[in-house]
């Protein structure tokens, strides 16, 4: 069994091992940073670290100001709040300037188990992909995120990350060939009749599907979408074209998000079928991360159940055309 | 600009009005009423307070500005063309398509403007940053921002005066624009929000009240906020909404509209006769 560790501790140890390298880090906290992983910045760094208290908004506009002084701010609270509560202040204040601030999610999706539906947040990924101008990034394990981080450190203007509450397997240090870059999709397994191109937690459920699809004489490719906005176009028609099915899988509501993104890229430059693993249109609930998850068909018996369904689909496309 | 008085003062002043009333004419559409209510605080700032280089506009060690009822771009665009960051004429362009004039200040298109604004609330959290920036970095520059009374009502103005006075930024100083009126009609009938002296007192700021068309009280006001350690200070300036156009003055329904032709020459031969009165 790989080593397991959330995306969120991986972040934090990440934030506080880079900031000796990049003294222009700053890092906000809306009273979260045990849970934000933010503590371990604050205990290294405390001149450099600012607990706004439980002030959503008023942390995100500080941010936008503090960034027009020449530091780097990343600011830290649970996804839904990030991206939720302070949507407007995100919008306004950091994206319509583009101005240089991180917006970080964590307890992102329905992953957070137990706190229920109020702190369960399936909306992030269409809320600020839709900002213009905002990246998008949600990395798939503990060794993504610490590139992710660095990558963001260096990166110029807005962007929203999403961290994970749950420890999950680590996948991507063991990759061939492995190179992170944001806005570049990896290719994690090839394949031939059909695509799955997942973010986030959901990368690990979808190695599993290839596993169980394989066993079935069915070829998946595996493409871990870690940046949704800017969606990495030409891997995505590059698989619309090579295997003509495409599942995608987030944990996240099926709308808008990156099953949103890759529908509509799809849909207008080489249509196949696109099926939407994810959250349907509905609120979470408590219950451990693993009951949830299994609860919304958040696994890999019911993605390789999609993947079954997108291959069915391009079959129907290519009988009509007869 | 040091030297300047308030009599100099007064004399741009009139000026500056005249150019944001023209340019809210030529627009068809803008906020005259708030615009001339902060903007003898405004000329004060640009011409007299705050270090600045008008042909450096991003100059890392100026003092910084935030608009934050950024509805009153119109007074910010006739002050900072004044001040020479970009042509006097450019203020016919205010709203349109064809210029860098939009609505409210955008940093990224208007020479001079340190903070995109215009969604109220928000700038006074983000001139927090700057400061608290200032704090960080070690440096010198001092962070101003105007607010209305009507966005007292915004909770986000609270969430930033805590934090203001919890990290004791006294580079900070902020005038209240206290014209009394908002969209709606009168803000102690909208949603009151007096006494605005205690509130910021008892979020353990430096309070001082003025007349918000005194130079001499406005001068005053920012010498001691400079001098003030430990706290930020919040100037809590008494104004007339439309100040200086007879017809505006206290009338709520001038807050977002424009004047037509005759309104237009009524209120140029009002602030010409006000130059004139100067020596201007």
């Amino acid at each position: 069994m790989a080593e397991k560790i959330a995306t969120r501790v991986a972040y934090g140890q990440a934030l506080a091992e880079l900031a000796e390298k990049y003294p222009r880090l700053v890092v906000l906290d809306a009273d979260l940073s045990s849970a934000t992983m933010t503590k371990y910045m604050a205990s290294a760094y405390p001149e450099r670290f600012f607990d706004c208290g439980i002030a959503e908004c008023n942390m995100t506009s500080i941010a936008a100001g503090m960034s027009t002084c020449g530091l780097k701010p990343f600011i830290n609270t649970f996804a839904i709040f990030a991206s939720g509560r302070a949507y407007e202040q995100v919008r306004n204040s950091i994206g319509y300037p583009h101005l240089n601030v991180t917006v970080v999610g964590s307890h992102g999706g329905i992953s957070v188990g137990e706190d229920g539906a109020t702190h369960q947040c399936t909306e992030d990924f269409a809320l600020m992909r839709q900002i213009p101008g905002m990246l998008v990034c949600c990395p798939c394990d503990g060794h993504e995120m610490k590139l992710a981080v660095e990558a963001l450190i260096n990166y110029e203007g807005p962007a929203y990350l999403r961290l994970a509450r749950p420890a999950t397997e680590v996948i991507t240090d063991e990759i061939e060939g492995y190179n992170f870059e944001l806005g570049k999709g990896i290719t994690l397994r090839d394949g031939t009749d059909v695509s799955i191109i997942a973010v986030g937690i959901m990368v690990p459920i979808a190695m599993e599907a290839a596993d169980i699809l394989a066993a079935e004489g069915i070829s998946a490719r595996v493409i871990d979408m870690h940046t949704i906005k800017p969606l990495d176009e030409e891997l995505v028609l590059k698989a619309a074209r090579e295997t003509s099915a495409i599942v995608t899988s987030e944990e996240h509501s099926v709308l808008g998000g990156l099953g949103g993104a890759v529908a509509e890229l799809v849909s207008e430059e080489h249509p196949v079928p696109v099926v939407r693993h994810g959250v349907n249109d509905e609120f979470g609930r408590s219950g451990t991360a693993a009951a949830v998850l299994k609860h919304y068909g958040l696994c890999a018996e019911v993605l390789a159940d999609k993947a079954r369904k997108a291959i069915a689909l391009r079959k129907v496309g290519l009988n009509q055309n007869k | 600009m040091s030297k300047t008085t308030s009599k100099d003062l007064a004399i741009i002043a009139a000026k500056a009005r005249l150019l944001a009333v023209k340019a809210v004419y030529n627009a068809s559409s803008g906020h005259p009423g708030g615009s001339l209510s902060c903007m003898d605080a405004l000329v004060t700032l640009y011409f007299k307070e705050m270090n600045i280089d008008p042909e450096n506009p991003k100059w890392e060690e100026r003092d910084r500005f935030v608009l934050s009822k950024g509805h009153c771009a119109p007074a910010l665009y006739a002050v900072l063309a004044l001040r020479g960051f970009f042509p006097e004429d450019e203020l016919n362009g205010l709203r349109s398509i064809e210029t860098h004039l939009s609505g409210h200040p955008d940093m990224r298109h208007t020479p001079g403007i340190d903070m995109s604004s215009g969604s109220l609330g928000q700038g006074l959290s983000a001139a927090v940053g700057m400061a608290l920036a200032a704090k960080v970095r070690r440096m010198d520059y001092r962070t101003y921002a105007i607010c209305g009374d009507g966005e007292m009502e915004e909770g986000q103005i609270w969430e930033a005066a805590m934090a203001a006075a919890k990290w004791k930024l006294d580079n900070l100083c902020i005038f209240v624009d206290v014209n009394g009126l908002q969209i709606d009609g009168k803000t102690a009938d909208v949603m009151p929000s007096e006494p605005l002296d205690e509130k910021f007192q008892a979020f353990n700021w430096h309070v001082v009240k003025i007349n918000g068309h005194s130079f001499d009280q406005i001068t005053e006001a920012l010498a001691e906020a400079r001098t003030f350690k430990g706290r930020p200070t919040a100037i809590l300036m008494s104004t007339t909404k439309g100040k200086g156009i007879s017809f505006m003055e206290n009338e709520a329904g001038w807050h977002g509209k424009a004047p037509n032709a005759e309104q237009f020459a009524q209120a140029q031969s009002e602030l010409e006769a006000e130059l004139q009165n100067l020596g201007g």
